[in-house]
């Protein structure tokens, strides 16, 4: 059983979970990922590391499908059933010379370590953080702190300049600036949208892949990805690759494959998340201050 | 053996055997000749002692027969149901040449249920304890039987598994209908309260590595028991469409993750109602795959090999199930391409027949393709089941560790020692994919070798 110590409401529907597990937390690097299930019949799904401290790591996750959900509907004290990792390879950092971290909408919380460890190789940082719009932003000042440079980019110029991320990276390469590494992590349009910006510049560039994974240590293949033609386990060859030699179609489709059954199982809970909250031994304040409200 | 229907027992996920009762039990362990030197315990990878276990079924003694099983085999409930018996005791047994050979399998299952449904486990006493300590990295069928072993030695044995649940193959790998994992369950309770500690969630190289055992830690010994977990795809066109699976997979979320159940369990598993669904491959997990969609709804099963139906692995039990529940056979056929939708949807499998040529370095005829004969075989589903290789997990974070093509590890045949001081490693992960029983031979092998190093202190 994983502990949740903190849990923190970042931007819309996205959730900072702070959980113990001090074995993973003394060993993972930035980019490496963790497998969560959250109660007995849960399924496994990879979540990338933000952060750690002695004991605990950090999670960001975003409301999206039925099983991010129930995470984020979790408050401090809960449990998670099992957590494992620290799984993939980590970042490969090194002192390049100037790197542009880019993040996308949750990706940020990825990013963001990556973004730190590249920063304390001796490297310059610049930044492109972006979403669609200004609460789909987080952990601006995070990210600041750790950069020589921030650019804020929002789809609707609710926040920071109007536009995407591309536009910003776009800029860069006009204004001649050297940039020696790219790392983009974020929805895979905008990963590939990076990758097509700086492939006629021969800058090198890394994404962050996110297929749907069940045991998350080779043993299955389900997270194969098509890298230069061939077929990579994203859980133990990456998760991060060469982004100029990803086929990001076939993880389009892939990631599509369980389409149906992600929007049946979110459907019955959003109708009712109870029984789901309860696998997970989560009390709710409200019925417990107000016994009669449980009784609907 | 009574079997449940085969109409019946493919639409369910229920045990096809039934088991013996206890006249039926008695009747046949009559048959047992008492050789004064028995071939089957020669047979038999563990050294059961099965003249002795028959023996006392005839004193309706049935919980002690299990107890006499037990002081070789730890996990008499799964072996008495997955062993490959008529390579093994059943085989070798004398009664064979002229008749069929005594059912020993049959008979060690119906002693391991008695004990298992009376509650009346003997489980053997532990030697005091010697404060050695021993990490069994993999909690398959090779790291649960040295488990046993080395906890009765005295030892303090510590069991990590990487999944959330401790088996192995044996809760990932084996179907419900095949294995119930409440057998597995009862069975790894059994070790538990022999003082087995077990840790799920840790993935040794990953979350801890194999010096931190030893210096972190305080392990003595290390078995590295990890199996050959790593499927092998067929390296065809079209392998990365939706709907093609690794056996690993698809029965990973059928068993381990119950994806059967959906929506009552989460995770979810390709829909094969009324689809065309295949397998590729002749061995027991091709089989355990295809009998899995067949329960799922598949309208149509087949099981597409490249030799004939005389040259498959599977053991002969498992291609009489499969036949009987409507699996369609196509031998001597051989994927060569997947084709699929603009959607990236499989849509069917490019086939190509194959004859047979003379015997390659296995001993089995070789598959040769006949000129001009592909077709196209619709397909909605297909589950590749050609084999695995090691997990490289543990060997790329313990460099001093030597291995073999494969991610294989090399161990010493006659001690299990690898090339690194205080490990040992056993089962599939050194000779790649065997059975149950000869990785549970492995493990014993190993903790006889473990308990000498951790007694004398010589390497």
């Amino acid at each position: 059983m994983y502990p949740i110590v903190e849990r923190r409401e970042l931007g819309k529907h996205v959730v900072l979970l702070r959980i113990r597990a001090p074995r993973i937390a003394r060993k993972q690097k930035a980019g490496q990922f963790v497998i969560v299930r959250v109660h007995d019949h849960g399924e496994r799904i990879p979540l990338t590391i933000a952060g750690s401290d002695a004991d605990t790591i950090t999670l960001v996750i975003q409301a999206i499908g039925k099983t991010t959900k129930l995470l984020c509907a979790l408050s401090t004290g809960d449990t998670i059933l099992d957590v494992v990792g620290p799984l993939g390879k980590p970042s490969e950092v090194h002192r390049y010379g100037t790197v542009v971290v880019i993040g996308g909408g949750v990706g940020t919380a990825i990013a963001y370590p990556t973004a730190r460890a590249m920063k304390e190789a001796g490297n310059e940082v610049i930044s492109i953080i972006g979403g669609r719009s200004r609460e789909l932003v987080i952990l601006e000042d995070e990210v600041r702190a750790v950069s020589n440079e921030l650019i804020v980019t929002t789809d609707d110029g609710s926040h920071g300049r109007r536009g995407l991320v591309t536009n910003a990276l776009q800029e860069m390469i006009d204004a001649g600036r050297k940039i020696d590494l790219v790392l983009a992590i974020g929805p895979i349009p905008m990963m590939k949208a990076v990758a097509e910006t700086t492939r006629p510049h021969g800058i090198k560039t890394v994404v962050s892949l996110n297929p749907i994974m069940v045991d998350g240590t080779g043993m299955c293949g389900g997270c194969r990805v098509l890298v230069n033609g061939k077929s990579q386990f994203a859980c133990v060859d990456g998760p991060e690759f060469d982004a100029h030699q990803v086929d990001f179609g076939v993880l389009v489709q892939r990631n599509a494959m369980y389409h149906h059954t992600e929007k049946e199982a979110l459907r019955a809970f959003d109708h009712d998340p109870v029984p789901d909250l309860a696998r997970a031994g989560h009390v709710c304040r409200l019925t417990e201050q107000y016994p009669e409200a449980g009784s609907r | 053996m009574p079997e449940q229907p085969a109409h019946e027992r493919n639409q369910n996920f229920l045990e096809v055997n039934l088991g013996l009762g206890t006249e039926i039990a008695k009747q046949e362990a009559l048959r047992c000749l008492e050789c004064a030197s028995p071939a089957c315990v020669e047979g038999c990878p563990v050294g059961v002692q099965v003249k002795e276990f028959v023996s006392l079924i005839l004193q309706n003694r049935y919980a002690e027969a299990a107890a006499k099983i037990r002081e070789d085999n730890v996990l008499p409930a799964v072996t008495g149901r997955v062993c490959p018996q008529e390579d093994q005791c059943e085989g070798a047994c004398v009664m064979g040449k002229k008749f069929s050979p005594l059912a020993i399998g049959y008979l060690e299952r119906f002693v391991a249920d008695y004990e298992q449904q009376t509650g009346t486990v003997n489980l053997p006493q532990n030697a005091s304890p010697t404060g050695k300590r021993v990490a069994i990295v993999g909690s398959g069928p090779a790291g649960l039987s040295a488990a046993g072993d080395l906890v009765q030695k005295g030892h303090a044995v510590t069991v990590f598994e990487a999944l959330h649940e401790i088996g192995g193959v044996l809760i990932y790998g084996i179907p419900e209908f095949r294995l119930p994992k409440d057998i597995v369950r009862r069975e790894v309770d059994n070790l538990r309260k022999m003082g087995v500690e077990f840790q799920t969630n840790v993935v040794i190289g990953q979350t801890v590595t194999v010096d931190e055992l030893f210096h972190e830690e305080g392990y003595h010994a290390v078995l590295v028991a990890t199996g050959a977990g790593l499927p092998q795809f067929l390296n065809i066109p079209g392998e990365h469409l939706c709907g093609v699976y690794s056996a690993n997979e698809f029965l990973t979320r059928v068993n381990l993750m119950k994806a059967y159940k959906f929506p009552e369990y989460d995770e979810p598993v390709y829909d094969c109602r009324g689809k065309n669904v295949a397998v590729v491959g002749g061995g027991n997990t091709a089989m355990d795959s295809i009998r899995s969609a067949l329960r799922l709804g598949a309208a149509n099963a087949f099981l597409v090999y490249r030799r004939s139906e005389a040259e498959m692995p599977a053991r002969k039990e498992e291609i009489k199930h499969a036949k009987e529940e409507g699996v369609q056979f196509l031998t001597l056929t051989n994927p060569v391409a997947f084709n699929g939708d603009e959607k990236g949807w499989l849509k069917s499998a490019r086939c190509r027949k194959m004859e047979l040529g003379p015997a390659d370095e296995s001993g089995r005829r070789r598959p040769v393709p006949i000129a001009g004969s592909d077709y196209d075989l619709p397909l909605d589903m297909v589950i590749i089941a050609v084999g695995t290789s090691g997990n490289p997990l543990v060997q790329s974070t313990t460099p001093d560790l030597k291995t073999r093509p494969g991610s294989y590890i090399e161990a010493d045949p006659a001690t299990l020692k690898t090339s690194k001081r205080g490990v040992f490693a056993a089962g599939d992960i050194v000779t790649g994919g065997a059975t149950v029983i000869l990785a549970m031979g492995a493990g014993r092998k190993a903790a006889k070798a473990i308990n000498e190093y951790l007694t004398t202190g010589v390497w």
